[in-house]
């Protein structure tokens, strides 16, 4: 089983997730010098799906990528481009080369990327994915044909915490644990109140115990991201003052560390929250600080301790 | 189109701009036709509604589930289960039945058939180790 799947069985220890930075051009070796940062955290990392509408190197040939450089992956699955055919074909793909975890998303709309002209296919919804993935798990197609020896998938969602109707979200990610997902990376959220009302939601309906809850953070340099997110990501609304906060700072890119660190810790304060997902678009050595200041041990300290844990038990 | 698809396209065109996907789910969703989302969602809301509750791809429309949701909730004379029935998971869009009736459907149950491999929830055994 992953080391995500392990994670999960065993209930308590933290998990951090990572989105893996996209590749277009190039080789495994520039793809390596690309995850070198971030990986040494993660306990698994996103092969994210043609992200924000745009194309890049596929989703099952990332995932594999990593899988060879000794990175745990999470195959990130989207309903924007491909058919019910397809996407179980991706996923039975991966898992015959081992790759286990993925994550099943709805996926921003083709008019979020640089081919606004391309078809949108949407034959299935992130809900209906999860519960094909169940199915695979299962050992059958959505057919109902035998995929002979099933997969031992490890079946995650998202939800967004922070876009309308508010009250309406944290049933929403009800609606995907009970289609099969045992994790829920979270869209970020710069509301911190309204992260923290779906977390309590979920928390109080005993969903916590079933899924494990990562929001995401996103460390970014100074306000121009933030702004951008604002303007330009489906689902993101960053509020005037926490841009200004960091645009109006004497040193925009420590405060904007600052930021990020706070993000982590009020999610981390939150019961019913299991870990971080964590995106780096700093790039500039900020990871390694950051999980440092949060206490957080890389991946290869934490799995050490959970070993001992097991002998000594 | 046959004549009571075509009656039925005439009334329910008008009224929830219907698309006729001859599997009609307006009675769990609010009387709102999610078929008129952009993405063709049939399980909620997108993560890209907009701060305003506008759509992600149509920025000028009202989300679609967000209208959803809030109808589920306050329509008058609405049947309870119906209002229960919001958060259900409804199952993959059958292509074949486009442009059907779907009162017939309806009266065929040919609207409830699913794909072998599906099941509303996973397994027995998935549940209890989950
Ligand atoms: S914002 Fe609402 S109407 Fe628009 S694509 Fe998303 S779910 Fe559909």
């Amino acid at each position: 089983m992953s080391r995500l799947g392990e994670l999960l069985e065993r209930g308590d220890e933290l998990i951090i997730t990572g989105e893996a930075p996209v590749i277009d051009g190039g080789t495994l070796a520039d793809y390596e010098a690309k995850l070198a940062e971030l990986a040494p955290w993660c306990d698994a990392m996103n092969a994210t799906d043609n992200t924000a509408a745009h194309a890049h190197a596929s989703n099952v040939a990332m995932a594999i990528a990593m899988q060879r450089l000794g990175v745990e992956p999470i195959l990130q699955v989207v309903c924007r481009d491909k058919n019910r055919i397809a996407q179980q074909a991706d996923i039975m793909g991966a898992a015959l080369h081992g790759v286990e975890n993925i994550c099943c998303l709805t996926g921003d709309d083709v008019t979020a990327g640089d081919e606004s002209e391309a078809r949108r296919v949407f034959d299935l919804d992130g809900p209906q994915l999860i519960r094909l993935a169940s199915s695979l798990r299962e050992g059958r197609y959505l057919s109902g044909r035998s995929v002979g020896t099933p997969p031992a998938l490890v079946i995650g969602a998202v939800e967004n915490p922070g876009a309308p109707p508010l009250d309406y979200r944290a049933q929403r990610a009800a609606k995907k644990i009970m289609a099969g997902a045992r994790y829920l990376q979270l869209q970020i959220c710069y509301h911190p109140d309204r992260l923290e009302a779906f977390v309590a939601a979920l928390h109080q309906g005993g969903w916590t115990e079933r899924c494990a809850i990562l929001p995401s953070v996103v460390a970014v340099k100074g306000a121009g991201p933030l702004r951008f997110m604002d303007a330009s990501v489906p689902g993101i609304s960053v509020p005037a003052e926490v841009i200004g906060r960091v645009a109006d700072a004497a040193e925009p890119a420590e405060e904007a560390y600052r930021l990020v660190r706070e993000q982590c810790e009020h999610a981390l304060s939150l019961p019913g929250v299991r870990g971080l997902h964590l995106t780096d678009f700093r790039k500039d050595g900020s990871m390694a600080r950051l999980c440092t200041d949060l206490g957080i041990k890389p991946r290869s300290e934490r799995e050490q301790h959970a070993h001992h844990r097991v002998v000594a038990v | 189109m046959g004549l009571v698809s075509a009656l039925e396209h005439v009334v329910k065109k008008p009224i929830w701009d219907c698309r006729m996907c001859g599997q009609c789910v307006l009675h769990d969703t609010g009387m709102t036709c999610p078929m008129t989302c952009p993405k063709t969602l049939r399980n909620g809301p997108c993560g890209g509604v907009r701060e305003d509750g506008h759509c992600e791809v149509k920025p000028e429309m009202r989300c679609v589930w967000v209208k959803a949701e809030e109808r589920s909730r306050t329509l008058p004379l609405m049947p309870q289960d119906w209002r229960e029935h919001f958060n259900n998971l409804r199952p993959p869009v059958d292509n074949r039945l486009q442009g059907t009736s779907s009162w017939q459907n309806l009266l065929s149950g040919r609207d409830r058939e699913t794909p072998p491999g599906w099941t509303p929830e996973p397994a027995e055994a998935e549940q209890a180790e989950a």
